[in-house]
């Protein structure tokens, strides 16, 4: 690199602390996106088929596209210049407000499956809701991405279905994987001073109002493969404000290693 | 949407719109942007001056990027001034393909979009989906996704060869 002469930028920014409630939510929803769309590209060149190489790499490509709109919205709250890439590539862990469960390591192609439908069928509650939103950048952003989430669910449901009344080794590890990953839709729910803000002013929707078809659905899918719906248990940390599990460090550092080590390096 | 008929159109505009219908998707070149549906509006904005509001079809979609530079260097090289506007509302939808579109996808080898998206069968995935090789319908999906966002693969079980479905949404 010949970069020498030009200006190194500052490796690490800091955006949501003390942000507005906007600013939070969006870089809240634009963070879940990115680190799914990271996490799902984790798995390129190694699914264990072709096609299911293809479906992941595509599921991928629309979270970081999804991730990409909402996070140059996130810019433009902010006002300061910041490109989508700068907040991916150059916040640290307590500036990331990603929800838990999309952090969590792929583990085998069932595990990330049961982690995708998760995701998926909030998401499409959560994506339905805010194509409603007053606040008509997210409304827009919202309906799009509804459009997109059918296609996610349909393949992680159908997967989930297949592995779940497969046979007993495909049963037995989806069975784990889901004992273990639903702990983290205890985070859906969880409301704060920046979920209320943004409820009653008709911009965010109601987690609570989003809770019961996201149980219907996941009852109704969990029983067709022949799943048994582990019992709730709360939850003490909280991707949403900064605060992230072990897994998520190795995942950023692999994200960000290049901006990390050449700032503002271009190709 | 109400744009303005052709004849409609000031001087500008139409300039832009000729330049425009021979942009072809990066992806599937035998289709244009406008066949596309992708190209939402073209508006004088001041003489000598257009803006054009295009809206991606999938979020992540890489050819949207490209689709948007080559707009704007195209038109760009008729003397217009040019802006290009993202229009995320409504969101793009298969519907907007035009019939010469539709002809052109199946005849380069890739099905398209079954029917309207607001059709169950649409939604839940249980199109008739043609072959576009021999037209049977006796097709069966492979996956639900395919080498772009857009499509899923398909194989005919008359001709025996597989083939891309381009998906309603």
């Amino acid at each position: 690199m010949s970069a020498a002469a030009q200006p190194v930028p500052p490796a690490t920014i800091t955006i949501g602390r003390d942000a507005t409630p906007l600013l939070r939510y969006v870089l809240r929803l634009g963070d879940t996106s990115l680190i799914l769309g990271q996490r799902l590209g984790e798995w390129v060149g190694h699914a264990p088929a072709i096609e299911e190489d293809m479906a992941l790499a595509n599921l991928a490509l629309d979270c970081v596209g999804q991730a990409r709109l909402l996070l140059s919205y996130a810019t433009e709250i902010d006002g300061r210049g910041f490109t989508e890439d700068d907040l991916a590539f150059r916040r640290d862990e307590g500036d990331i407000f990603n929800l838990l469960l999309a952090e969590q390591a792929n583990g085998d192609f069932g595990r990330t499956i049961v982690r995708q439908f998760l995701l998926d069928s909030y998401f499409i509650e959560l994506f339905g809701g805010l194509a409603h939103s007053k606040d008509a950048r997210l409304a827009a952003i919202g309906a799009k991405s509804e459009k997109e989430l059918r296609y996610h669910l349909r393949y992680s449901e159908n997967w989930l279905t297949r592995l779940g009344d497969g046979t007993d080794e495909s049963h037995a590890r989806v069975q784990k994987s889901l004992d273990e990953l639903w702990r983290f839709t205890a985070e859906f729910w969880v409301k704060d001073e920046v979920d209320t803000a943004l409820v009653a002013q008709g911009i965010a929707p109601d987690a609570t109002a989003l809770e019961a078809p996201f149980r219907r659905r996941v009852a109704q899918c969990l029983s067709t493969a022949t799943l048994r719906q582990p019992a709730d248990a709360p939850i003490a940390l909280s991707g949403r404000t900064g605060r992230h599990t072990e897994p998520f460090g190795r995942l950023l550092a692999e994200m960000q290693f290049m901006q990390r080590a050449y700032p503002g390096a271009q190709w | 949407m109400s744009e303005p008929a052709p004849e409609n159109w000031a001087p500008e505009e139409a300039t832009a719109w000729s330049i425009l219908d021979g942009i072809m998707d990066p992806e599937i070149p035998v289709l244009g942007i406008t066949d596309l549906g992708i190209v939402r509006y073209v508006r004088r904005t001041a003489p000598g001056a257009v803006q054009i509001g295009l809206a991606p079809t999938y979020s992540g979609c890489p050819a949207t990027d490209v689709i948007r530079n080559s707009v704007r260097s195209s038109v760009a090289a008729t003397g217009l001034a040019v802006t290009v506007v993202e229009v995320l509302s409504p969101p793009w939808s298969s519907d907007w393909i035009s019939a010469r579109g539709r002809a052109r996808l199946e005849s380069f080898g890739i099905a398209p979009p079954a029917g309207p998206v607001s059709s169950p069968r649409a939604i839940l995935g249980a199109e008739r989906i043609r072959c576009p090789r021999c037209t049977s319908e006796r097709t069966e999906r492979i996956s639900e996704f395919a080498s772009t966002p857009c499509k899923a693969l398909y194989r005919c079980t008359d001709c025996r060869e597989p083939f891309e479905y381009f998906k309603c949404i």
